[in-house]
């Protein structure tokens, strides 16, 4: 058995370091604490590990390879768009005069940056089907909010005081989370048997206090929303907007689009659908597309062509919901979101949006007939099955979760979303090969055979990862949240 | 040609449209309305390939004055720090940077245990006892944690100094507006925040005291003074902090800080226009469980091998939906990373020796910035890397500025922009990387645009 993996702080040595600063070359005439008073000043030094370089090195190398991404194999985890994150994008993000650049520099000094921000606007209005589109939320649930704030003001300017975001039972959390950050209250309605929305439950719930309707089209089940034409009647016709969670838009790219469908504000996630890298978690982005009528509410600043062809920051009105985000939005990930679009342009993109839901409907259909399809018919980029077939194995769908990290793959989005039992919610996307989408598919069928033949090792999974399942009782009961070194 | 990102050939597109049962891609659409279908190719950029792609960001990117080609005395809450050269190497291994969230334990103990060092580094920097993942960013951290002592003391006024980031202060008005959280600024006086008027205005309905130290001013608020004037109320202090300077001033939590936040941007994270950079979210032991954001927690296996999780998450959205502490899911993991592999290499010596090259070359630069003819430094309370200088009378700010840039500066931030008592004074900041060559070039420059 492998030593256990060290902390940092475990590592330090008293007189080793690992950094190299530039010379103090001012005159040092006076002590520290004749230019900060003594009582500023630290009364204890900072308690920091003293490691050498190669120390450091050895150690994140070590962590990074206790850990699994998209360059490591196959990651169909539902509702995430686990695509493979392009390389040059990481290249040209670090260009000098893109990553070394500051958000108060003089504007003709950054009219790349700007242009870059321009064009962005541009295509992703042009790809969602909107008027307009502010860059500056940092992640999808911040286009959210962002999203509702601006919904919010805008009943707000018509004299109107509407409070409740109706959403279906099968959204992402973060959707009822941001309407009660926007200050709004939740109403949510069941989904029918067929996985849309119920009609009459919309109806019902609809009225003069609708703030709007959260939708995210294709759902969270993978399925396109066939009543959405009326859905936006229903709702449009209560005085309330539509806002479109464009987590799932990597179905749809170039084959339909939010704005057609009747939605007034939209949020496209750069870290999903535009292939720009998760980052362990982030950073993201999470873009806001609005239809004219509630230009005036958009964050401040946006980038705006002046008449000469140059580009400047547009501070926008008093109507503005005012700012979501120091600075202009995490550039950083518009670059690389901006070099993807560049890459495929408008027709690609659409040919990225028929792989994925091939893909998808391709691997529905091959396990079918080992697992339970809620929905059957055509998916769109994802699909969610029950693994409650395999409940009478005493195996569960975590259990299927754990055995696949023996295989080599990260399992799926489980138990989520809520309405399906022993949910499993498979996501592939356009950039994985058949014979990719086929090793899964084999290998969830021997899981299957196992859980009837020897469950014990389903359930006793994973077995060869570097650790077992953990113990998140405990990790809960009694917090352990810093390593209490200093 | 085939596109590069895209393995499907046409052999499988046939192969798997037969398993599906279908005779062409239309089909797997027919579901979408033909009114809502999107018809013809859409007014988009054209694509370029790689080589093209490769000329054409080179293109933009020239167009942009950066920290190579310009000696920066930009601050403003962003800063032209070095960045070790390890860090790069680090967050560009492929197995941090193409990872989801850690929700599989077994095959992300590398992110969780990275997270687990970050919160370990960001109690260690603010003296406070828990500290989550990370935060959008500084000003995001800010106005959560306005929100959060808002819940916690269920009160709804909060007094918040004008000192504090005029950016951070916005995204705190967005925020309180939705909350219903009456927002107070506090005045400054000298350039740090004014005790008699902020001990005037606190009183039983004050949730907190909202200040950042040093100040956007690069002043060193007195925290100590502050404390019993919030306290005494039962209200909480909030203090936003830069981090980088945590390794030489005391800590806000041994000065009785009950949240502290800011922007981890000077620990080895790039500039890059403002983001992404790196929120942190620090909290006394009681607010734990208010905290917004991810925790990580070191718990055993099967076996009774340390590892870590995802914990307390019965605060989050996926778990609570609108009942969660925050609506916060995708944050900065990445950056956290930068920011904690930063603190690796500079360890000890090296945080307590770049917070006092800093105080060093600023205070050097206010010097030889003050004897430009004209000229003076505003405010007398001590700063870490940041002064206010006054122009003379008259001086146009953004033409100085835009001089400065073509001669291979970035000058001082114009304070004009948020304080119209301070037309014609620049904020200037001087890191570690500024030689006192470019110190005293720089102020010949500025001095010769005026």
């Amino acid at each position: 058995m492998k030593p256990e993996q060290s902390l940092i702080f475990e590592l330090s040595r008293p007189g080793r370091s690992a950094y190299s600063l530039p010379q103090c070359d001012v005159p040092q005439n006076e002590s520290i604490e004749a230019l900060i008073p003594q009582g500023l000043l630290r009364s204890e030094p900072v308690v920091l590990p003293e490691v050498s370089e190669v120390d450091v090195i050895r150690h994140y190398t070590s962590l990074s390879r206790r850990n699994f991404g998209v360059d490591n194999g196959f990651y169909p985890l539902g509702s995430c768009t686990m695509k493979y994150n392009p390389k040059i994008n990481e290249d040209v993000a670090r260009f000098p005069g893109l990553a070394k650049i500051h958000p108060y520099q003089p504007e003709e000094s950054m009219q790349g940056a700007l242009e870059l921000m321009y064009t962005l606007q541009n295509d992703l209005a042009a790809l969602t089907g909107m008027d307009a589109v502010s860059l500056q939320p940092a992640a999808g649930a911040h286009g959210e909010w962002t999203g509702l704030m601006m919904i919010r003001a805008y009943h707000e300017s018509r004299g109107e005081t509407r409070t409740k975001v109706i959403v279906p039972d099968s959204s992402h959390g973060t959707n009822p989370a941001s309407a009660a950050a926007a200050g709004l209250d939740t109403v949510t309605i069941p989904s029918n048997d067929k996985g849309m929305v119920d009609l009459e439950a919309l109806r019902a719930a609809v009225g003069s206090d609708t703030a709007a309707l959260m939708l995210t089209n294709p759902s969270t089940l993978g399925l396109f929303e066939t009543q959405i034409v009326e859905i936006a009647a229903i709702v449009h016709e209560a005085g309330g907007l539509l806002y479109y969670d464009g987590a799932n838009s990597n179905a749809i790219m170039g084959i339909t689009r939010p704005g057609d469908m009747g939605f007034d504000v939209v949020h496209l996630n750069l870290h999903k659908t535009m292939s720009t890298p998760h980052g362990g978690g982030g950073p993201g982005a999470g873009p806001v597309g609005v239809k004219a009528k509630l230009i005036p509410f958009l964050p401040q600043p946006t980038v705006a062509r002046n008449e000469d062809g140059s580009f400047s920051l547009d501070f926008g009105g008093p109507q503005s919901i005012g700012r979501v985000k120091a600075y202009y939005g995490n550039f950083g990930i518009l670059v690389r979101a901006y070099a993807y679009i560049r890459t495929y342009g408008p027709d690609g993109l659409r040919e990225v949006s028929e792989n994925a839901v091939l893909n998808a409907n391709y691997m529905m259909h091959r396990l079918a007939p080992y697992f339970e399809i809620p929905y059957p018919g055509v998916c769109k980029h994802e699909f969610v099955m029950s693994g409650r077939n395999l409940k009478q194995y005493g195996v569960r769908t975590l259990d299927v979760a754990k055995r696949l990290l023996d295989f080599g793959y990260h399992p799926p989005t489980v138990y989520f979303p809520l309405t399906v039992e022993e949910c499993m919610m498979i996501e592939p996307t356009e950039t994985e090969s058949k014979e990719t989408l086929d090793g899964f598919i084999e290998t969830m069928i021997q899981i299957v055979k196992e859980a009837q033949e020897t469950p014990e090792i389903v359930i006793n999974a994973p077995h060869t990862t570097e650790i077992s399942r953990l113990d998140e009782t405990q990790a809960a009961r009694k917090p352990v949240l810093n390593c209490s070194c200093g | 040609m085939k596109h590069r990102y895209l393995p499907m050939t046409e052999q499988d597109r046939q192969e798997m449209m037969e398993t599906v049962g279908i005779q062409s891609i239309d089909e797997l659409f027919a579901d979408i309305p033909q009114a809502v279908r999107y018809q013809g190719t859409m007014p988009m950029s054209e694509p370029l390939d790689e080589y093209a792609l490769l000329r054409h960001m080179k293109g933009l990117a020239d167009q942009n004055a950066n920290f190579d080609t310009h000696a920066s005395f930009l601050g403003a809450g962003l800063y032209d720090h070095h960045i070790p050269v390890v860090i790069n190497h680090v967050i560009s291994r492929s197995e941090f940077y193409t990872a989801y969230t850690p929700y599989q334990p077994e095959i992300s103990q590398g992110e969780l245990q990275a997270i687990f060092e970050f919160q370990s580094y960001i109690c260690e920097l603010t003296g406070m006892k828990v500290a989550n993942a990370s935060m959008y960013d500084g000003a995001t951290a800010f106005a959560e944690a306005a929100v959060l002592a808002a819940g916690a003391t269920k009160r709804k006024k909060l007094m918040v100094s004008r000192t504090v980031h005029p950016e951070a202060r916005q995204v705190l008005r967005t925020s309180a507006e939705a909350w219903g959280l009456e927002v107070v600024e506090i005045d400054y006086t000298d350039g740090v925040t004014d005790l008699t008027k902020l001990g005037a205005a606190i009183d039983g309905d004050t949730a907190a005291v909202l200040v950042q130290s040093p100040n956007f001013f690069g002043a060193i608020e007195d925290l100590r003074a502050i404390e019993p004037l919030i306290h005494g109320v039962k209200g909480l202090m909030v203090v936003s902090a830069n981090p980088i300077a945590l390794g030489v001033l005391e800590t806000p939590g041994r000065l009785g800080a009950d949240i502290v936040v800011g922007d981890a941007q000077p620990l080895g994270i790039p500039a890059s226009l403002g983001g992404p950079t790196c929120g942190f979210f620090a909290v006394a032991e009681p607010l734990m469980r208010r905290m917004p954001g991810r925790i990580v927690g070191q718990t055993v296996d099967r076996n009774g091998k340390r590892g870590f999780v995802l914990t307390l998450q019965a605060r989050e959205q996926h778990i609570r939906r609108e009942k969660a502490t925050s609506n916060i899911c995708s944050n900065q993991a990445l950056l956290a990373l930068c920011a904690s592999v930063y603190l690796s290499v500079m360890g000890k010596e090296g945080m307590r020796e770049v917070g006092e090259l800093n105080i060093r070359k600023s205070h050097y630069a206010s010097g030889k910035l003050a004897e430009i003819s004209g000229a003076e430094c505003t405010f007398s309370a001590p700063f870490f890397n940041e002064f206010v200088l006054k122009l003379p009378e008259g001086t146009s700010v953004k033409t100085v500025n835009s001089k400065l840039a073509q001669e291979g500066y970035l000058g001082g931030y114009d304070l004009g922009r948020d304080y119209p008592e301070l037309a014609g004074h620049i904020l200037v900041a001087v890191t570690e990387k500024r030689s006192k060559e470019e110190i005293d070039q720089f102020a010949s420059a500025l001095e010769g645009c005026l």
